[in-house]
């Protein structure tokens, strides 16, 4: 099978690795891929409770490298759409737990069995980051438009850089486009003069981002709000379609879309 | 001050946000390896010793961060002018 390993990164914590890792494997499974989603934070374990599948995680990727269980019996099936799987991370375990030997040995172990292997990165530049890098072809960037995100981020790029990785492609998330407009917040373009690397996707802040973390239902199962759609363009656009970056406000659901959902009288 | 600067500007905080990240970023991006430094190091005694003499052993290289820019300040004390080389390198051109 043609497989890509892709990992989702950021530097900094809490921009929306697991957030974005959880509705791009949604999206793509529901486009007929075949995903498994990795937890590679080891310890911190969170990708199980925002797909919601926590009550169903048996065993866990270590337990797969030490000889524990079959890879059958670690990934947690996600019943909701076919094609897609969970590889949860051991929780009472360190990052010191595997090495980059056994990751890259896991990530082979799953391109046999997979299309698209979405690896969720721990945050920071330590062995968990490297860790979870090592076994993948290309890399998700994610950064939110604030000095501490893009500065992190322009420091994982580099990291990325050294380790052959590519593409490296930036996600914008959480983009407020009223503070943009009023000059209070960074727009896109220019978080893209700073790290100068390839833009996959913008994402808008959400209420619904939070709703559905929740719940334990990604967005792009069935949603229609601003994020899910903007996760959507993503997935597509990683598969290789190209979709137009829509503008500002309709990433941000005043522009065509909200007004179909005001006909409608649906809430926005 | 402050305030005055804040109600008067044509742009809000975001391009303060940018100033301030583009210069940490160079900063951070200059944080270049001890093998590297000491290469450009080498390079820069290579090119300077054509010219004049100078002691190599008190020279001071460092990323001096100002409001807005960064700059890279080398301090190398010179011993002697070389006599002539002026005159050389005019020889050399024509």
């Amino acid at each position: 099978m043609d497989s890509r390993v892709i990992v989702i990164t950021s530097g900094k914590g809490g921009v929306g690795k697991t957030t974005t890792t959880s509705n791009l494997s949604v999206a793509l499974a529901r486009g007929g891929h075949r995903v498994v989603a990795v937890d590679a934070d080891i310890g911190l374990r969170n990708l199980d409770v925002v797909m919601g599948l926590e009550n169903r995680v048996v065993y866990n990727f270590i337990d797969v490298l030490e000889g524990n269980c079959r890879l059958n019996q670690a990934l947690v099936r996600d019943k909701r759409v076919d094609n897609l799987f969970l590889l949860p991370a051991a929780q009472t375990r360190t990052k010191d737990a595997v090495s980059s030997e056994q990751m890259e040995e896991l990530c082979n172990l799953l391109r046999q069995e997979f299309e698209y292997i979405l690896i969720d990165s721990p945050a920071g530049i330590e062995s968990g980051f490297r860790n979870a890098a090592v076994g993948a072809d290309e890399a998700l960037v994610i950064a939110t438009p604030e000095v501490p995100a893009v500065r992190d981020a322009d420091r994982i790029i580099g990291l990325l850089e050294s380790m052959g990785k590519a593409p490296i492609r930036l996600i914008v998330n959480r983009l407020r486009a009223q503070m943009v407009r009023d000059g209070e917040m960074l727009d896109v373009s220019d978080v893209l003069d700073i790290l100068a690397i390839e833009l996959i996707g913008v994402v808008p802040e959400d209420d619904s981002v939070v709703k559905s973390a929740n719940r334990g239902e990604p967005l792009t199962f069935s949603d229609v709000s601003p994020a899910a759609l903007a996760f959507q363009r993503i997935a597509m656009r990683l598969t290789g379609k190209e979709v137009p970056f829509p503008k500002l406000d309709e990433e941000n659901g005043r522009g065509l879309f909200a007004g179909i959902r005001k006909l409608f009288g649906m809430k926005n | 001050m402050d305030f005055l600067k804040k109600f008067f500007s044509s742009s809000g905080s975001k391009s303060r946000a940018k100033e301030r990240l583009q210069i940490v970023l160079i900063h951070d991006r200059a944080d270049i390896s001890p093998e590297m430094l000491d290469n450009l190091r080498q390079d820069m005694i290579a090119v300077i010793t054509r010219y004049m003499d100078i002691d190599t052993s008190k020279i001071e290289m460092d990323f001096d961060r100002a409001d807005r820019s960064v700059a890279f300040v080398a301090n190398i004390p010179v011993i002697r002018i070389k006599r002539g080389v002026a005159a050389a390198r005019e020889g050399e051109r024509g």
